[in-house]
């Protein structure tokens, strides 16, 4: 569904990623975890087409498309979608605003504004977000545990056939955590993939991932199952 | 169930000009004899022109202003100060003939009247063609009129209040110039303790090429009186340079409440160098809500003079400038009696190029105690080659004021636009969001109609800016 091959990117001319290669099919929930800085959420951002991150060598093709060179835009119709760490705030922009604005750029056809809200307030409820937050501008004042649910509150909405989680599970309480994974499980369906970047095994008492990767300094340095996850919990990244 | 209208607004609405149909034009340039004849078709009385010619003999003894934008090619000798269309002026939409009435209906004039707004006056270069006032306000005793019908029929009042304490002739040289050549408005009178809870409005449109556009606006809240007057402006596209100078002046008297919007859109080789005052008393409170996207040059600055008792101003702006266009344009404020009080809150958002500048002036007098004022001004730039400027004055003669001042310039952010796209929307959705949020807050306070109509314009301002 996937796949990233021998992929290298910079960043103002500095490489960060150097040679990263996986495929994840659908059906499929993959992890990756690793210190900080070796290169996890530029490789997120750059799988949706951030401006800032340049593709020097390799591909990503999703859906057997090569998407290398897609508009971020593109690629949203495609059906990826980024749970971002930290997502900006719009000033002026409400929630219900910006997602029906999203729904209908990555949807044929388009809800009527009725069709939508009742989507919206069904999604709203499951996530035990409060029904006034829609109303809000977009993660205007939102604490880091809001605008998490925010983020898997567009991922339920927006259906996409593809997720990339960066650090969504980052800042929750154990409760909240709850909630936004039991979000991710309701998403992922056979048909679906998900790709998922943490520090935390702890997100594995929700999921089960098909495959743990670890990487380490641009590189994807190990791969194994779920258990991989627990080892590194408990031993750090250091072997 | 009423009838859904959508207002849609072509561009080549603004940029086609209407056939010249015009009835009389006065020879291009200012002179003498000009503004006799001004005078004389309009049947005014003497001391309207001797106001006139008074100001005249000013305006050609002052110099341009020094400061602001360039003047350099506007061309006063070549502008046509009068020009009285085909037409007498109508009483209904039936009487208006059918090329000007196109335009309005593409404009949505009519649309307007079936959301039974209270009022429609437009105005087709200088005389106004359509002008209706529900009848429950007529029998209030509120008077909405075209301003030079207003000279004949209420002199005493238009006399009294006419470019004398607020706006007074010999104030600037673009005041001085509208005072020689003034043509056209609208004139309105709200009697004491009559509220008008529908806004009165009306379109100003100019029509022949190189024709100037000089209305006066002269607007008169009496004791305990509210009302809410709406102006829209367009322009075709000319090719040479043209000139837009009115006048608005607002009395605001003891414990009232009046609030003037107005949208401004001419097209892009406007001079359009404004005068908008209000003079507030005691208790009183004026808002003012700007849009400025059109001209080419913009220099206004609506002012409030709170010279009552806790009078108080609100004043809202948007201005956009797209490529070639400088918009300056500000609020001022003078605080000349004791807990008077101001808002200013200004955004602007240039393009392409453009210039927008916040020019502002808040002054306090002495006897301005325990007052207070608070100015924001937020600038949104699209790219890089786009300029903006803030020039905040402040002259506060008294240690008792509590003065607030922010400004904001920011670029649109790259990780604001990967957001949205990453949501599917592509980089001209993504900005265009991005844009009607960060002028959402004056927007808002808008009725509906306008304020869709304002976020129409400054997309489509976007479409030929962004790229």
């Amino acid at each position: 569904m996937l796949s990233l091959n021998n992929l290298h990117i910079t960043a103002d001319n500095k490489e960060i990623v150097k040679g990263v290669t996986l495929n994840v099919p659908a059906g499929e929930v993959h992890v990756i975890m690793g210190p900080n800085g070796s290169g996890k959420s530029t490789l997120a951002n750059t799988i949706m087409g951030h401006p800032k991150y340049t593709v020097t060598t390799g591909t990503i093709t999703f859906n057997n498309k090569d998407i290398t060179q897609a508009r971020p835009d593109e690629r949203a119709r495609a059906g990826l979608f980024l749970s971002m760490q930290y997502p900006p705030s719009i000033a002026g922009v409400t929630i219900s605003q910006f997602l029906r604005a999203a729904y209908n750029a990555t949807h044929t056809p388009a809800f009527s504004v009725m069709e939508f809200n009742k989507v919206l307030r069904e999604k709203i409820d499951e996530l035990e977000i409060d029904r006034s937050f829609i109303k809000r501008n977009i993660n205007e004042g939102f604490s880091g545990g809001e605008k998490k649910r925010i983020e898997i509150l567009q991922l339920l909405v927006l259906e996409p056939r593809f997720a990339i989680l960066d650090e969504t599970d980052s800042g929750l309480d154990v409760d909240a955590l709850k909630v936004v994974m039991d979000g991710v499980k309701q998403f992922a369906t056979p048909k679906r993939g998900v790709f998922i970047i943490t520090h935390y095994a702890r997100l594995l008492e929700f999921l089960k991932p098909n495959a743990v990767h670890i990487m380490r300094e641009g590189n994807i340095v190990r791969t194994d199952g779920a258990e991989l996850a627990l080892e590194i919990e408990k031993k750090g990244f250091e072997k | 169930m009423p009838k859904k209208t959508q207002i849609t607004i072509d561009r080549s609405t603004f940029d086609s000009a209407n056939k010249d149909q015009s009835k009389y034009k006065a020879k291009p340039g200012l002179s003498k004899e000009v503004v006799l004849e001004i005078s004389r078709q309009k049947n005014e009385p003497e001391w309207m022109l001797e106001r006139r010619l008074k100001a005249l003999e000013l305006y050609h003894n002052t110099p341009l202003p020094s400061w602001g934008p360039s003047l350099k090619d506007l061309n006063l000798d070549n502008i046509i100060y009068f020009v009285r269309p085909n037409t007498e002026e109508a009483k209904s939409w039936d009487d208006v003939p059918t090329d000007i009435r196109t335009t309005f209906e593409k404009l949505g004039i009519p649309e307007a009247e079936q959301k039974s707004l209270s009022g429609v006056g437009a105005q087709y270069d200088s005389d106004v063609i359509y002008h209706k006032l529900k009848k429950e306000w007529a029998a209030k005793g509120v008077i909405f009129e075209n301003m030079d019908v207003a000279v004949q029929k209420y002199p005493d009042t238009v006399k009294k209040y006419f470019m004398t304490s607020c706006v007074p002739i010999n104030d600037h040289k673009f005041v001085m110039l509208h005072a020689a050549v003034w043509s056209g408005g609208t004139f309105i009178y709200v009697p004491p303790g009559v509220k008008v809870d529908i806004p009165l409005q009306a379109y100003f449109r100019m029509n022949a090429e190189l024709g100037g556009q000089f209305e006066h606006t002269l607007i008169i809240a009496d004791r305990n009186s509210e009302v809410h007057y709406i102006e829209g402006c367009s322009a075709p596209r000319f090719d040479a340079k043209s000139l837009h100078a009115g006048c608005v002046e607002l009395f605001v008297h003891e414990g009232s409440r009046m609030r003037y919007s107005s949208i401004e859109n001419w097209s892009k080789n406007i001079y359009n160098l404004n005068t908008k005052r209000a003079l507030v008393d005691k208790n009183g409170i004026v808002e003012w809500v700007n849009g400025n996207m059109g001209s080419g040059t913009t220099m206004l600055y609506p002012c409030s003079i709170l010279r009552g008792e806790n009078a108080r101003s609100e004043s809202l702006g948007i201005a956009f400038a797209g490529p070639g266009q400088h918009q300056d344009t500000g609020s001022k404020v003078i605080h000349a009696a004791p807990d008077t009080s101001s808002v200013i809150r200004s955004k602007s958002i240039s393009a392409g190029g453009g210039v927008s500048s916040y020019r502002g002036l808040v002054r306090a007098t002495p006897q301005a105690k325990h007052s207070k004022s608070s100015v924001t001004c937020d600038a949104l730039l699209l790219d890089d080659a786009s300029t903006s400027n803030t020039y905040p004055y402040m002259k506060i003669a008294n240690s008792d004021m509590d003065v607030a001042h922010e400004a904001r310039v920011g670029k649109i952010g790259d990780e604001e636009i990967f957001y949205l796209m990453s949501r599917g929307l592509s980089q001209e959705e993504a900005t265009k969001l991005v844009v009607s949020g960060f002028i959402a807050p004056v927007i808002k306070q808008l009725p509906l109609e306008y304020a869709v109509e304002l976020n129409r314009l400054i997309e489509l301002e976007m479409e030929g800016a962004v790229g």
